[in-house]
């Protein structure tokens, strides 16, 4: 039997009378690389949150490593890493001051701080970057060492909310060969994105259009299914509700 | 601990590596202290007057002699007749003028009710109080004398400024400003440094951690709670050694009460915060609605007791204008506690209520 790391059923938001998540069912397995796609609006950011909890379901059940979303916040928070679109560091703290705080905020003591941070220069290659601020290094740079760091606590799930948002597509294939390692490692990685290259390089794909998953299969499948020679076409045909 | 730890001495870095942070917390204290001690004064020394002696006699002579004396005024102009005196006026020359009766020094003489002119330049109202009361009280004091042996009989009037015997301005100007300077660093610098992690959306990243958010929220304002002791602790050493305020009452009631005050103006630094994602916004929230009623409705320059009635009642909820009461009574007056627990009390109360509303509110952000 295979290892679920998220299952969620019937999962829904409302703000009102607006459904941002209208009863979305789907699961991932461990070590899975899941594409969580969809045009903006489409209820992405909201699902994500509410896996996270930062966002409570109006209805609905969620397990995030066998933990429920209701009751054991606590516990999938010391279980999961995440990187947001934004910048998830601090510009004004060193690369190490950085690796330092997170590591500190997970509950890391010093010895394990001191192998993370020589783990992630090395990792990286970027020993030279050490005590430079993040604030001036490169921004592919920054969401490379940013992902390092959403994974210093050896988390099973980590969700990446756009990770590489204007980052160029050599540092974007490098970033994902980072993404395959951790995946191998068995880290399932819960990934949003908007570039269709992108898509190709998940395990699975799930196309969500207001607010309910149109299509979850693996790209071989769905490209297959749409009739569409790459993920572009894909999403096209389904966000124009082909 | 560890997590709070890690996340205080980050806090740290971000205000030693801001110089505007640094600049508004340990800067302008100072800068402002300065000012308000050395070059913006109440007291007014060698203010320039005109006179016109219609006089002329050993006893105007006197009393002249006497006002230039005592240090407060200047004789810019012995004047010939009103025309001149009136000139300097306008040129804003002089800023009082002092005009002897024809008979003045006969009647003086005679005790027969010598007449004696004074006009102020009021288009600075406070001034112009203060140096008619700088006169009058010489006059007086000059009359009683030359009085002595004669048989008008006249109240002897003895002054005693009590607290502050020589009215010196920084004795209201140090309390003022710790008062101020707390409100501004503790809770605009809090709001401020919260809704910059909104902003950023390394929020939301605390927020998935296994930090709690209460935690998340008191490890920011440690470091501000520290550094606002560190200054006020700069400005009373300031103002006790380069000024000589002196500080009557206990140092640790003092203390006691101006970490009381701080940790008021905190929870409605993290209030502002939990109100607005912008810092913009929180900056403009503080300096409108907690800076300038500090300022204004605290006491520390505008006397409350000359407000209409609504808007000393208004002032009643502003924790600053209660904070004024205790820091003074306790520096100036030497209170205990014993004095000012109502004030205390209510601060307190303040203080809570904020805590209260803005944990709640906080929470009500997560879900």
């Amino acid at each position: 039997m295979k290892e679920l790391s998220i299952k969620v059923s019937n999962l829904s938001k409302r703000f009102g009378n607006f459904v941002a998540v209208d009863n979305i069912s789907f699961e991932v397995d461990k070590g899975e690389i899941f594409g969580f796609l969809g045009a903006n609006g489409a209820g992405k950011s909201t699902a994500i949150k509410m896996l996270c909890g930062l966002l409570e379901p109006s209805s609905g059940n969620a397990e995030i490593a066998g933990f429920d979303i209701y009751k054991e916040t606590e516990k999938i928070r010391k279980t999961i890493g995440y990187m947001s679109q934004k910048f998830s560091l601090y510009e004004d703290l060193t690369v190490a001051e950085n690796i330092r705080f997170f590591g500190g905020i997970y509950g890391l003591n010093k010895n394990e701080i001191a192998d993370r941070t020589k783990y992630i220069l090395d990792w990286l290659k970027i020993s030279n970057l050490r005590d430079v601020l993040v604030g001036s290094i490169p921004l592919g740079w920054k969401q490379k060492i940013a992902f390092a760091v959403s994974v210093i606590h050896n988390p099973k799930i980590v969700f990446l909310d756009e990770p590489t948002g204007g980052v160029d597509p050599i540092t974007r294939r490098q970033f994902w060969e980072m993404i395959y390692l951790k995946s191998g490692e068995g880290i399932t990685i819960f990934v949003t994105t908007h570039y269709m290259d992108e898509a190709e390089y998940c395990n699975r794909i799930s196309m969500m259009n207001k607010g309910i998953i149109e299509a979850l299969d693996t790209p071989e499948n769905l490209k297959a299914k749409y009739s569409s020679v790459n993920m572009d076409e894909v999403f096209l045909k389904i966000a124009r509700g082909k | 601990m560890k997590r709070f730890f890690a996340f205080v001495r980050k806090e740290f870095y971000h205000i030693f590596r801001d110089k505007r942070t640094l600049l508004i917390l340990f800067g302008m204290p100072l800068a402002q202290i300065l000012l308000f001690g050395f070059a913006i004064t109440n007291e007014i020394k060698n203010a320039d007057i005109g006179v016109l002696d219609n006089s002329k006699d050993v006893t105007s002579l006197e009393l002249i002699n006497r006002i230039k004396a005592s240090g407060y005024f200047k004789l810019a102009e012995y004047g010939n007749n009103t025309e001149s005196i009136e000139e300097s006026f306008r040129k804003g020359k002089i800023k009082l003028a002092i005009i002897f009766d024809r008979d003045f020094g006969k009647n003086f003489q005679l005790g027969k009710n010598p007449e004696l002119q004074i006009i102020a330049d009021a288009s600075d109202p406070n001034t112009a109080n203060t140096l008619i009361n700088y006169i009058s009280s010489i006059v007086m004091s000059f009359t009683h004398e030359k009085n002595i042996n004669n048989k008008i009989s006249l109240i002897n009037t003895e002054f005693r400024m009590r607290y502050n015997e020589e009215l010196k301005g920084v004795y209201l100007f140090v309390p003022g400003l710790i008062t101020i300077i707390l409100m501004l660093v503790s809770a605009m610098m809090t709001s401020i440094s919260i809704t910059k992690e909104k902003e950023l959306g390394t929020m939301e990243l605390m927020l998935v951690s296994p930090m709690k958010p209460y935690t998340v929220i008191i490890a920011k304002v440690i470091p501000y709670t520290f550094l606002s002791i560190i200054n006020s602790a700069i400005i009373l050493i300031l103002g006790k050694f380069v000024f000589d305020v002196p500080i009557q009452g206990s140092l640790i009631l003092l203390m006691a009460e101006i970490i009381l005050f701080i940790l008021s103006a905190l929870s409605l630094g993290i209030l502002i915060s939990s109100i607005t994602d912008s810092q913009q916004v929180a900056l403009m929230i503080s300096l409108v609605g907690l800076l300038l009623p500090v300022i204004l409705l605290s006491g520390f320059i505008f006397p409350l007791e000359n407000m209409p009635l609504w808007l000393q009642y208004f002032a009643n909820i502003i924790p600053a204008k209660w904070f004024m009461i205790i820091i003074k009574s306790i520096m100036l007056k030497g209170s205990g506690i014993t004095d000012i627990w109502l004030e205390t009390l209510l601060l307190a109360g303040f203080t809570l209520v904020f805590a209260l509303i803005s944990v709640v509110k906080f929470k009500m952000r997560l879900e």
